[in-house]
């Protein structure tokens, strides 16, 4: 996805870019009356527009976007480039790291692989939505007391995978918690006093 | 990404008009594979098809027959009841697959349909017969340590990368399908196809069909079965080599047997010589080593890819030592 233009341009691609390649308005553009009008009134870049975005009502950590949305927008585009909620991390942006994992109506999900299309009436929780006011999440509290990161950049993925791996019932023993929180990569290696963490908060029963 | 339009369908026919209609639409449930290829420039569809509301979300169960439909996610097909019971092979494979967070999007069609995680495929600047037929095949001469040593041709290595997919072969699945002509199922063994000189073509699936499901007939083996996945690091990445292996034992007689391979081929590769061997034998390591010493016949490396002639056999007879708890 390209972030400059997305920056440059909030409602998302290149129009030129996007006229080039779809296939829809090259037929509408064969027609030349309607090509030269349409050039002349520059109302190429209405019509492509009205084309290309689709109505996604969507909660986030509890409150409701009603946007209009490409359909290649990835639900972490979304995320950290309109709503800037940049809590969530880009990461490798395939898959791979577990940088972006959010909770999607309760499941940990990579927000870089889901179009936000996709999740037109889905619930969201991002890790700016854990905390109640000024109290921490116990997750963030252990992650804090068992110094469960280095850099920090991981950790927004680590924690929100940490708490599914609680709900799913995957973070009785050790062995599980490694297995089950292995596609969050650290690589500050934070993993011992991640596993920690987990066990604490686990143990705590608040979880 | 190129952009592209987005529909969702509610019901199978509509899919499959879509399919008709667009010939370079595709259908997307979880997306997990797709997206990142389009991420990558490998795949550009035109048009996703949202197939996510068919309906194709259950799991259910005939007598010991399990139909798991073709949206259900890999991570609560994994967890429930009745695969565990009936077809523990099937949970422990998936459970092998992928990290917690891409199961609980990926779903059972999909995996059946994931592309191979070849470099050559992923890498748009590099020729790749599998993505642009007819540019060749940059890994038979390149880096191909993951690659195949079954069933392989001049114009492509690569390897299915499922491990879902290896337990299916293994546990006799049939596939439903429904297209422009009707319902049609085909024999897990026969979805997948060898390479041959028409590398894109990963399955037998026609272009305007759509997976509707996954039927796992009964049978006596959940009591002896392992997955065995040997791999670079201990968790979340593919297969090295990969073993299911199922049998029905009476006392330490091998009944009836299933053996299938991952890794090793461009599809799941169903180890049937080693299997008609082992048949009616008795469960000892000696034994184990003559099928894995059968099911090797034909195996052929390339440069970085040796290893995987000795790790197979060796991964073969632990499984076969795990599913059958012999000491020995």
């Amino acid at each position: 996805m390209d972030n400059k233009s997305q920056k440059e341009n909030p409602s998302g691609s290149s129009r030129r870019d996007f006229l080039k390649k779809s296939s829809a308005i090259t037929a509408i553009a064969l027609t030349p009356a309607i090509a030269v009008k349409a050039s002349d009134l520059k109302l190429d870049e209405k019509l492509s527009e009205a084309m290309e975005q689709m109505p996604l009502n969507i909660e986030i950590n509890g409150e409701m976007h009603h946007l209009k949305v490409e359909p290649r927008l990835t639900l972490l585009d979304l995320l950290r480039e309109r709503l800037k909620l940049t809590g969530t991390k880009k990461g490798c942006d395939q898959g791979q790291c577990g940088a972006c994992t959010v909770h999607v109506d309760g499941v940990r999900t990579n927000s870089c692989l889901s179009l936000a299309i996709m999740n037109d009436g889905a619930k969201i929780t991002t890790i700016e939505g854990l905390a109640k006011g000024n109290e921490l999440h116990p997750m963030q509290e252990a992650f804090i007391k068992h110094d469960g990161f280095q850099c920090g950049y991981c950790t927004s993925g680590q924690i929100m995978s940490a708490i599914a791996c609680i709900h799913e019932g995957h973070a009785d023993s050790e062995t599980n918690i490694r297995e089950f929180m292995s596609g969050n990569i650290c690589r500050c290696g934070a993993y011992a006093n991640i596993v920690n963490a987990i066990q604490e908060v686990k143990a705590g029963g608040k979880v | 990404m190129n952009n592209f339009q987005y529909t969702r369908v509610s019901s199978p026919a509509a899919a499959i008009a879509e399919l008709s209609k667009d010939p370079t639409a595709k259908l997307v449930a979880g997306g997990t594979n797709l997206i990142d290829l389009m991420k990558y420039g490998v795949m550009a569809p035109d048009k996703l098809v949202d197939i996510n509301h068919l309906g194709f979300n259950e799991i259910k169960k005939d007598n010991g027959t399990l139909h798991i439909g073709a949206t259900v996610r890999n991570a609560v097909a994994s967890g429930n009841a009745d695969v565990l019971k009936y077809q523990p092979l099937l949970s422990q494979a998936m459970l092998s697959g992928a990290s917690p967070q891409l199961r609980n999007k990926a779903t059972m069609g999909g995996n059946l349909l994931q592309r191979t995680r070849c470099g050559y495929f992923y890498d748009i600047s590099a020729p790749c017969n599998k993505r642009e037929p007819g540019s060749g095949c940059s890994a038979i001469e390149g880096y191909n340590r993951m690659h195949a040593i079954f069933g392989a041709s001049d114009t492509c290595i690569a390897v299915n990368p499922s491990d879902m997919n290896v337990a299916l072969v293994a546990l006799d699945a049939i596939i439903m399908v429904a297209g422009p002509k009707g319902n049609r199922k085909i024999p897990m063994a026969d979805f997948h196809r060898l390479p041959g000189t028409h590398p894109e073509l990963d399955t037998t699936l026609d272009k305007k069909e759509i997976i509707t499901g996954i039927v796992i007939p009964d049978n006596h083996l959940a009591a002896h079965s392992t997955y065995l996945k040997v791999r670079d690091r201990a968790s979340y990445a593919f297969a090295l080599i990969s073993v299911a292996a199922t049998m029905d034992l009476e006392g330490s007689t091998i009944k009836d047997v299933r053996l299938a391979m991952g890794g090793v081929a461009h599809k799941p590769w169903r180890l049937t010589a080693a299997e008609e061997f082992l048949k009616g034998k008795t469960a000892s390591l000696e034994n184990f080593n003559q099928a894995a010493e059968i099911a090797m016949k034909g195996a052929k490396a390339y440069e970085f890819n040796a290893f995987k002639l000795k790790l197979a056999p060796n991964t073969m007879v632990q499984a076969l030592k795990t599913a059958s708890g012999i000491k020995a």
